[in-house]
């Protein structure tokens, strides 16, 4: 640590900046007072309150069925996307208009499609949701394999294809077996950017299928319990711990 | 190692072509349905008369544009600029040394340290938002912890103005600059530095003249993923500024979903967009002329 210095100065303040309010978030949630704020005591009564309240069961399942599907059907189109990529396109503008998704503010997005669903009058709901949600998850499934592909030995292709093994089951057997981790570390993240995206699955949602990232503006815009803070620390459980198994399974590969 | 088994030309081009449209061909549809398409349609409803109901009435107008020039419109257009402004500076300002200390660390330790740096974005959006109304409310733990320590007599009012704003929008996207700085920093040649100093130039100056130069295009980039979004968000400036501090975000927001007035929302959020291309374009544009000069040295 010595060598860094004075450079221990602003990282020592960035780390704590981005770890204090997730801390104090985490210990709010075993208050036992009814203030989300102020800590009077340990208890465990807010994750009990969570688990009775309906609106957030039900905003819970709405976004299980959109984050599941949408990871299911972005990693299949993301990953046949990148190897297209790969093998038949030299052009880097591909490349960035098929991650561009991933960039475009959301903002943007969510209004154009919102745009979009009423001009071919599509009835807003949880499958809108679910469309949206494939753009930018391809685009990152897309960018994970690509990442992969960029040290593969294709050699390991041809030899199948010289044995007489035909070009579906040389992929089927080793193509995707080899690119299995970055597909999995993509359809890891996808699944993350679902459960928790808000601002297009605001504007492309309809008014009885809220997801839970919905339900939970609405509850902090109307009033804050300390419920909220229970909820906060078990999605920030799910989200790190898929976003650090993405990085570990990704790390794998690298070692192979 | 290559075992050509088409006959000829033709049928290699004719295989290229197939497996272009068998593996690429569905995603890249998706994505000209479900991005180009939209924003494209966007970009045409800044042009059309709005709907009574919300949607748009075909009818050609440049009244949007007339609309958006309105100085209550500019001022808060202006005070987006101001406030993205400031907290793409403070994420500079804190990212960049981050970004710098983490690449002198141990090998080993690097990927950790990257990895703790991401890991708050990955989580929910509207959580970290709200860990700060918890944080900085007058009778939150930081006010508590102040008093407490005789720093201040009284709580403070840290919530629900536009340093509020700015710290949340700083915490939702500090991780989005430190990490292209980190990259453009582990990418400088160790010898550019290395001969500067054998040459006789201080520690300061050769980041001055050889390592913040090489490391500029990357911090842009981490500059405009800052600046970008902060200027679009509305969510931050709902939360944290009470209501008091209305962005572009918001404004553009309530046109889609409460004016209902898409025309003028389109032609908001274009403007956002604009603003991304032209920083990607003075983006290129200095990379191009840095890694130019690092030819001719």
């Amino acid at each position: 640590m010595r060598r860094l210095g004075w450079l221990s100065v602003p990282m020592l303040v960035a780390y704590a900046f981005l770890y204090i309010p997730i801390v104090v978030l985490v210990v709010m949630s075993f208050n036992a007072s009814k203030s989300p704020y102020t800590w009077t005591g340990f208890s465990l009564q807010w994750y009990s309150e969570l688990a009775g309240n309906e609106l957030i069961r039900e905003g819970f399942v709405n976004t299980m069925i959109v984050a599941i599907g949408a990871t299911v059907i972005a990693t299949i189109l993301g990953t046949l996307l990148a190897i297209g990529i790969h093998r038949h396109f030299r052009s880097a503008l591909v490349e960035a208009y098929a991650l561009a998704p991933a960039i475009i503010p959301d903002l943007a997005l969510a209004i154009g499609l919102l745009a979009t669903f009423a001009l071919v009058s599509v009835t807003l709901g949880l499958h809108t949701v679910l469309l949206a949600h494939v753009v930018f998850g391809m685009a990152f499934v897309a960018a994970v394999v690509l990442a992969r592909l960029g040290h593969w030995d294709a050699s390991l292709e041809e030899a199948s294809r010289d044995l007489g093994a035909g070009p579906v089951s040389t992929f089927l057997r080793i193509t995707v077996p080899g690119l299995a981790p970055a597909i999995v570390a993509g359809a890891l993240l996808v699944f993350t950017l679902s459960l928790d995206e808000f601002v297009i699955a605001f504007f492309t949602n309809g008014p009885a299928t809220p997801t839970l990232p919905i339900v939970i503006y609405s509850m902090v815009r109307f009033g804050v319990t300390p419920e909220i803070n229970a909820l906060a620390a078990l999605l920030l459980l799910v989200s790190f711990t898929v976003v650090i198994s993405a990085q570990r399974i990704t790390k794998l590969t690298d070692a192979l | 190692m290559t075992v050509t088994t088409g006959s000829g030309r033709g049928a290699a081009r004719r295989r290229a072509l197939i497996g272009r449209a068998a593996f690429a061909g569905p995603g890249l549809v998706y994505v000209t349905a479900f991005m180009t398409v939209p924003l494209l349609l966007i970009a045409c409803y800044t042009v059309l008369t709005r709907g009574r109901f919300g949607g748009v009435s075909w009818e050609f107008t440049l009244d949007n544009f007339a609309k958006a020039i309105n100085p209550t419109y500019l001022s808060i257009l202006g005070d987006s600029l101001v406030i993205a402004a400031i907290t793409t500076a403070l994420a500079l300002i804190l990212g960049y040394p981050t970004a710098y200390g983490i690449s002198r660390l141990p090998r080993q330790w690097r990927t950790v340290a990257l990895v703790l740096v991401v890991l708050p974005f990955w989580s929910n959006f509207l959580i970290r938002t709200y860990a700060w109304i918890v944080l900085l409310n007058s009778q939150g733990p930081l006010n508590g912890a102040l008093v407490s320590l005789g720093v201040i007599g009284a709580p403070l009012d840290l919530l629900y103005n536009r340093g509020a704003v700015v710290t949340g929008l700083l915490y939702a996207y500090l991780p989005l600059v430190v990490l292209p700085v980190y990259a453009a920093i582990e990418r400088v040649d160790p010898q550019l530095q290395e001969a500067a100093r054998n040459l006789g130039a201080s520690k300061a100056r050769t980041f001055w003249d050889i390592t913040l130069p090489l490391t500029l295009p990357g911090a842009m980039i981490g500059a405009i993923f800052v600046f970008v979004p902060s200027m679009g968000n509305f969510v931050v400036p709902e939360l944290l500024g009470g209501g008091k501090t209305v962005m572009v975000g918001n404004l553009i927001r309530d046109q889609f979903l409460e004016a209902r007035n898409w025309p003028f929302g389109a032609v908001l959020a274009l403007s956002v967009v604009a603003f991304l291309v032209m920083l990607f374009a003075l983006q290129a544009l200095v990379s191009r002329r840095i890694n130019r000069g690092g030819a001719r040295a």
